[in-house]
């Protein structure tokens, strides 16, 4: 096992953690935070794999892929922020309101 | 001067016309309205400028900036771009000609460069070659499609919006999870690369198993639509139109086009059939919800969960006869495109006209919106999948491959979904003829908000009449020729 696997692997593993809170915290912020450590996840796995090739130079192309993936995440993150707020202001909560009668 | 107009770069002005137009009306709120009807007819023009290219040299490809894939970005359109792209200009000019009169000045200022970004980040998803471009623009689309449905605040649908923006962040990781699994393993992003690279090996099965459920999630199949009633039916009118007419389709055609290049040549029988029966369960459920609602919104909504249904019911038809079921798909997203928008935009008109959208107490709206329940029941004639609209060509290759393959199942469930369908619609238009227990008064409906919801549905019955011209376009470049799981 080298040390690139072994990136890949906390990838993965964040990448779990962060859906495991997506899914059992109701509190709007945890929320977003755990979208943002899965995204960090799938970073990890990509800036870790680019080693495959073996060799001393890295694949410079999931660099480009990872900095395309933050100015991704970081606007949707301030989108989201914004909701949250809008949400909060509304309600009174940042939370989700219950599923009505499905 | 034709070959001038020929040699036009038509792909690249659909997406940069849109882009500048979007940037154009934030900064000039004044020019809004007519920029973005003047940008939704360019691109009418722009789709039948690349279709007239490619009737004469088929596939379309450009190579953005001079670089050529696999280093640079390329642009490509084949007859199931062209059918997507041509479905986004169609409703795309209705929504602008409608929303000219419905926003009123403080949401026309955000709404129209929102709504012109959303349209370049379509366009340029439909004319993607690689699949890291496809997860930026499927982003850009969530990200404005998010925007649009919090346009108008309130309670409701500032909760549909986060509740959207969860599911729709949560589905593009899981895409991009894929994809990097994908690229680790071939060393490439592109699609035609890929489809020649390759194998079933583990990496594949995990990255198939990531971006399905990803565009699973994002398309709304059942058991993963319960974000989309909520934000479908607090949007604005238009934004709902746009949502469940384009917004759903695009994540529907990244998965179509990864099954047709990528994944189904490998033989995935097993993930085609669960595709299949969440499909028919779909069909079921959403139909069942849309009888129960009491709100029109809500009923159309679920309605859209309902026929998200029938195009994944294509996928395991598509192990017997690939282009019949492909065909029937395409058909039936474009059919759907136009018959759906049609209807939330009536449900805009009688909310405006009655300022509720109450099925029960719609009081006669026959008599005094005629145009409007016109196109209701014209875009249910397609929804119902009733000759000779688009809605039944798409339905009849859809069961003709299930007949001809034996699948009893699947025939059962797209008759009942019928049936259900047009319960759900003569329910809405028998209150229609009615008096309402309690009378109330009535705004006006500008005429341009009732004929965009009328050619709209007119449109949605066209495409069933012109089914012998547009499905020879589709075949362009046989986007299905490869496509579906060998026997």
């Amino acid at each position: 096992m080298n040390a690139a696997f072994l990136y890949a692997l906390v990838g993965v593993g964040l990448f779990c953690i962060g859906l495991y809170a997506l899914i059992v915290h109701a509190h709007l912020l945890r929320k977003i935070l755990a979208l943002n450590i899965m995204g960090s996840g799938v970073f990890l796995v990509l800036v870790a794999l680019a080693k495959r090739t073996g060799n001393a130079i890295p694949d410079p192309v999931p660099h480009a892929m990872v900095i395309t993936g933050i100015v991704v995440a970081v606007s949707a993150t301030a989108l989201a922020l914004f909701l949250m707020l809008k949400v909060a202001a509304e309600t009174g909560r940042a939370e989700l309101p219950e599923e009505r009668g499905e | 001067m034709g070959d001038a107009l020929f040699n036009i770069p038509w792909a690249v002005i659909l997406i940069l016309l849109p882009l500048v137009g979007g940037m154009t009306c934030f900064l000039w709120p004044k020019v809004a309205k007519t920029l973005g009807l003047f940008t939704s007819s360019v691109i009418v023009l722009s789709v039948v400028g690349l279709a007239w290219k490619m009737i004469g040299n088929g596939i379309y490809r450009h190579a953005v900036g001079g670089w050529s894939s696999p280093l640079g970005i390329e642009l490509y359109a084949d007859g199931l771009s062209l059918l997507m792209l041509a479905m986004a200009a169609l409703v795309g000019l209705a929504i602008s000609l409608y929303s000219t009169a419905y926003f009123e000045q403080s949401l026309s200022l955000r709404f129209w460069p929102l709504w012109l970004f959303l349209l370049a980040a379509l366009n340029a998803l439909f004319l993607s070659a690689d699949i890291f471009n496809l997860y930026v623009t499927l982003e850009l689309i969530g990200l404005a499609a998010v925007a649009l449905t919090a346009l108008s605040g309130g309670r409701d649908a500032l909760s549909g919006a986060m509740r959207y923006l969860l599911a729709t962040l949560l589905g593009s990781l899981a895409y991009l999870f894929g994809v990097v699994l994908l690229y680790h393993g071939f060393g490439s992003v592109d699609i035609a690369i890929l489809a020649q690279r390759v194998e079933a090996t583990p990496i594949v099965w995990a990255a198939l198993g990531l971006m399905s459920a990803g565009l699973v999630l994002k398309t709304a199949l059942f058991p993963l639509h319960f974000w989309l009633p909520p934000a479908h039916a607090s949007a604005p009118a238009p934004v709902s139109a746009v949502l469940s007419a384009l917004v759903v389709k695009a994540s529907f055609y990244i998965l179509l086009r990864l099954w047709l290049d990528i994944f189904g040549p490998l033989g995935a029988e097993g993930v085609a059939d669960l595709l299949g029966l969440l499909g028919a369960a779909a069909v079921l459920w959403g139909s069942l919800q849309a009888l129960r609602q009491t709100r029109l919104k809500l009923l159309i909504a679920y309605s859209t969960v309902a026929q998200i249904g029938y195009l994944f019911l294509a996928f395991p038809l598509a192990v017997g006869d690939g282009v019949a079921a492909w065909s029937a798909a395409a058909y039936l997203a474009l059919s759907h495109a136009l018959a759906k928008a049609a209807m939330f935009l009536v449900a805009g008109n009688l909310l405006r006209f009655g300022g509720h959208d109450r099925i029960a107490d719609l009081d006669r709206v026959v008599e005094r919106l005629p145009i409007t329940v016109t196109a209701f029941a014209l875009a249910g004639v397609s929804i119902m999948g009733l000759p000779p609209s688009g809605g039944f060509i798409g339905k009849w290759l859809l069961l003709e491959a299930a007949l001809v393959q034996g699948r009893w199942d699947l025939v059962v469930v797209m008759m009942v979904g019928g049936l259900m369908a047009a319960g759900y619609i003569f329910k809405v238009l028998g209150y229609a003829f009615t008096q309402a227990d309690a009378p109330h008064e009535s705004r006006p409906v500008p005429l341009s908000m009732e004929w965009a919801a009328l050619l709209l549905a007119i449109a949605a019955i066209l495409v069933g009449l012109m089914a012998t011209e547009i499905l020879p376009l589709v075949g362009i470049g046989d986007p299905f020729g490869t496509g579906g799981v060998k026997p």
